[in-house]
């Protein structure tokens, strides 16, 4: 006899169930955390640090940052702040909510203003891994094709924020940047978009007070 | 590749439920939308990785895909458009909301006993 066993659960329930208790940690925390997920080589290490040092004269903040192996981006990001770690994830693509949990083990949330979260360099995988965040930015370098979100139009899609990074390359690149940003809301309409440059300086005053707006009322 | 994280996700679930339902399980039916992020030839790859060792050797793995799904809250329009563009096409508004395309869902399974 065959019988039909209805189950309707979704597959990746234990790690939603698990970023759903983080995200209410943070919340009673009063802790803001932004995860930052990228193609390798978009400057989302560079563009971290320099807003981690722009940012901490006023407030305080920690970071884990996420790679297959080695941890020299979190040698880079500790001269910016003190309390960094590194998430080994060895041959996993991408952060689970799993791994944050573990990586928080020992570290007082309530001290902390602000936690960023640097994902593994993956343009796919990280999509459908909630980490509990309150705010997910996508970055698209002036030096990858205009049309990578229509490429990836999945983490486009899942994320709030879209930076534009290494803005001061892109007329050597030949970016085309009014392109870029009609890929990028073509695929997730509304999407708030900033062109910044961790080398120049460009557009970071305003990436700054978007994250600052984010910030519980104190 | 994060579909064979996806695929032990799966059967640990398929494994919960056949331990609560005894039998063998004849087949597995998921949904995988659009959005979700996972590409339904690089789940089956991966399943059949994931599987090895397990009681699901003959177990038929049934990927059905969702396409999207969305409303539009200006018009109320809703419409399955192509995933790099969603706008509404009657009113042209951009943002619109998802009904469908992002499940990731274990659905049913068929067991025989």
């Amino acid at each position: 006899m065959t019988r039909l066993v209805e189950v309707r659960s979704r597959i990746l329930k234990e790690n939603d169930v698990l970023a759903r208790g983080l995200r209410d940690r943070f919340q009673q925390a009063g802790v803001c955390v932004i995860s930052f997920v990228s193609s390798p080589g978009s400057g989302k290490t560079t563009f971290l640090e320099k807003l981690m040092f722009r940012l901490s004269p006023r407030h305080r903040i920690a970071a884990l940052v996420g790679d297959l192996a080695t941890e020299n981006d979190a040698a880079r990001l500790s001269r910016a702040c003190t309390q960094v770690r590194q998430i080994t994830t060895g041959t996993i693509c991408h952060l689970d909510a799993k791994m944050i949990d573990k990586a928080l083990e020992g570290w007082r949330l309530e001290d902390l203003d602000f936690l960023f979260i640097e994902n593994v360099g993956n343009l796919v995988c990280p999509s459908g891994y909630d980490l509990g965040e309150q705010v997910r930015v996508v970055l698209l370098s002036a030096t990858e094709g205009e049309d990578k979100p229509l490429k990836y139009p999945t983490i486009f899609n899942t994320a709030d924020v879209a930076l534009i990074t290494k803005i001061d390359l892109a007329a050597a690149a030949e970016f085309d940047r009014e392109a870029a940003h009609r890929s990028i809301l073509s695929v997730r309409p509304g999407m708030k978009v900033l062109e910044v440059s961790a080398k120049t300086g460009e557009g970071m005053d305003e990436t700054e007070a978007l994250f600052e707006s984010l910030l519980a009322p104190a | 590749m994060h579909e064979l994280s996806i695929a032990l996700s799966m059967i640990e679930q398929i494994e919960e439920q056949s331990a609560k339902h005894p039998g063998t399980v004849r087949s597995v039916q998921v949904k995988v939308g659009v959005l979700s992020g996972v590409d339904a030839e690089a789940l089956r790859f991966a399943w059949e990785l994931a599987r090895e060792g397990t009681d699901l050797a003959a177990t038929l793995l049934e990927i059905e895909s969702v396409p999207l799904l969305v409303r539009c809250p200006a018009c109320g329009n809703t419409h399955t458009p192509d995933i790099q563009s969603i706008l509404c096409p009657r009113c042209i508004t951009p943002e619109q909301d998802i009904l469908a395309g992002r499940e990731l869902m274990l659905v049913s399974l068929e067991i025989d006993s």
